[in-house]
């Protein structure tokens, strides 16, 4: 891989004269803090003039509570290292948000912004708001009534969920005054942060591993970040990245910007009831792959309920693995609330996380909720693939050809009910991972320019298919 | 054996802000012991009240995570490096 030697060694970090958390923001949280804080940042002064457009506080432990200012930081240092989680304020978020309020903002993430952790401008690169098709040929062969496919993968500008999640990270990023961004990816969230720090003009390296699909390396390279492909999977990839991230001092968006990134994936919650007609679906079926996905869509719901734009309801969580990395199916088979690590080997490199940080979070809310998270087959994943294809005209990455497939299995298990108004969530784009269904997907009639060979290859063309629909029967 | 551990920013703290220190140990539970003895307080942070590892920490030792060695009974020798990482989320 290039590597721009003179970009990574001239350019600093961070801007100079900054500490570690360098807007003195908010102090710490305290829940008897908060009407003091709401009183103190209503004032007017040229600092909370920023901040009274910001409906967050501050940081939260995750698992103890432990409250935390507002900075790059994203466990729980001080106690139990329990991920860090964002606080907000909404009393401040009901009063200023109203149905009519979300439709008459940008058609990108930021018609939300009131529910993201940002204080000022968002960097928007028209991430978000993406199609939500109801399925309707797709739920016949699979033999429901209401399916939705939340297809994320004509996201922008990246073609995958990850669009969200950088745009939120990097528009904290610089506002933490971070001046290079980095990430550990498998692929989409290196596509994504290379081009939305290009769009910010940011300085930015990522860390993939070296095996990654071709579409996903062109898709990081063409934006000129430097670009670290790690001889190992992606959970090497990350070690090393914690690490770079403690001595370098860049902005790493799934580290130490996490608790920030984490919650842009909540719009992929907001936009379905928003599309929906401001309801929720009955059923959700999500990939899982560090499960930060899945809790965040459970959060964007309840944030929606608790502010009172969406009718509370109970919905039911389902998560997919692939067979080849599925620790999260395999330790909610077992009723087991944590999670074994395992080595991935899987075509669905993109979800193929062995440890899972939100592993355990995921099972809970599939547990409460009455959900299920199950695992497929290589196989199944690109049967899944095509059959999203050619019942929708969605063409899909490997993960979302698991969570096709899974969505498939959970119906012939009777385990999604028939009447149940279901959604599922397609996360990435099919074109960047063509290796993975190169084979599986027949290939074109090769004909000479001339009407008797186009005749003659149209008969075989039919014949084929006539044996095609006979297997099926 | 002369191990060297490789400490996250949020522990340095409590070893004068060195990102790698260099101790004695023949496994990992003992390494976790020295690290109490030279660093008094890390242990609390490092484990629950049990003595276990807290869940969201990852030790590895030469870049193998412990859960796919011996957990923290896995063996320690001379020139190990044992880096200790909070986990993350990503993809």
């Amino acid at each position: 891989m290039r590597l721009d030697s003179w970009r990574t060694g001239s350019s600093p970090g961070r801007r100079q004269g900054l500490n570690q958390y360098p807007i003195p923001r908010l102090g710490y949280f305290h829940s008897h803090h908060l009407s003091l804080l709401a009183s103190t940042y209503r004032c007017a002064s040229s600092v909370t003039a920023i901040l009274s457009r910001s409906t967050f506080i501050g940081l939260r432990c995750k698992e103890c509570g432990h409250p935390y200012e507002a900075g790059a930081r994203h466990v729980c240092e001080d106690v139990c290292f329990g991920p860090l989680e964002v606080v907000y304020d909404y009393d401040a978020i009901r009063s200023r948000v109203s149905r009519a309020t979300i439709e008459a903002g940008p058609t990108s993430i930021w018609r939300y912004r009131e529910f993201l952790p940002i204080e000022g401008d968002p960097i928007d690169v028209g991430t978000g708001f993406t199609p939500l098709l109801r399925a309707n040929r797709l739920a016949r062969r699979l033999g429901l009534k209401e399916l939705y496919i939340k297809n994320d993968g004509v996201n922008m500008p990246t073609l995958s969920f990850k669009d969200r999640v950088v745009s939120v990270a990097l528009t904290r990023a610089r506002e933490l005054g971070f001046t290079t961004v980095s990430c550990a990816s498998t692929g989409n969230l290196a596509n994504s942060t290379a081009a939305i720090a290009a769009h910010a003009g940011l300085e930015c390296c990522v860390f993939i591993p070296s095996d990654l699909e071709l579409g996903k390396v062109l898709g990081t390279l063409v934006y000129n970040p430097t670009l670290m492909a790690v001889k190992g999977n992606y959970d090497q990839v990350n070690r090393l990245c914690s690490e770079v991230a403690n001595t370098y001092g860049w902005g790493f968006v799934n580290i130490n910007l996490r608790p920030y990134y984490s919650e842009g994936s909540k719009t992929l919650g907001y936009e379905v009831i928003e599309q929906l007609g401001w309801r929720l679906p009955d059923h959700i079926v999500a990939p899982l792959a560090s499960g930060s996905l899945f809790t965040k869509i459970r959060k964007g719901f309840d944030e929606f309920i608790k502010v009172g734009l969406v009718e509370e309801k109970a919905v039911r969580f389902s998560g997919a693995q692939a067979e080849g990395c599925s620790p999260i199916a395999q330790a909610f088979a077992e009723g087991r609330d944590f999670i074994t690590p395992v080595k991935p080997h899987t075509i669905a490199k993109s979800i193929a996380i062995g440890n899972p940080a939100d592993g355990p979070y995921a099972i809970d809310i599939a547990n409460r909720t009455g959900g299920n998270i199950a695992a497929v087959s290589d196989a199944e994943i690109i049967e899944g693939i095509k059959l999203l294809a050619e019942t929708e005209g969605v063409f899909t990455e490997t993960a979302g050809g698991t969570t096709i497939a899974v969505l498939k299995k959970l119906v012939e298990q009777g385990k999604i009910d028939p009447s149940e108004s279901t959604v599922a969530y397609i996360t990435g784009n099919g074109l960047k991972t063509t290796e993975a269904i190169a084979s599986s997907i027949g290939e074109p009639f090769v004909i000479e320019a001339q009407l008797a060979s186009f005749n003659s290859a149209w008969e075989r063309a039919q014949s084929l298919q006539r044996a095609t629909w006979e297997t099926v029967g | 054996m002369a191990v060297q551990v490789l400490i996250p920013t949020p522990l340095q703290k409590f070893t004068n802000d060195e990102a790698s220190v260099d101790l004695e140990a023949a496994s990992v539970d003992e390494l976790l012991q020295a690290m109490e003895g030279r660093f008094p307080g890390i242990l609390s942070r490092l484990c629950d009240e049990s003595g276990k590892l807290r869940r969201f920490l990852n030790v590895y030792v030469n870049s193998e995570d412990i859960r796919f060695l011996n957990h923290q009974a896995t063996a320690l020798a001379d020139g190990d490096e044992v880096s200790i990482v909070p986990a993350v989320a990503g993809g």
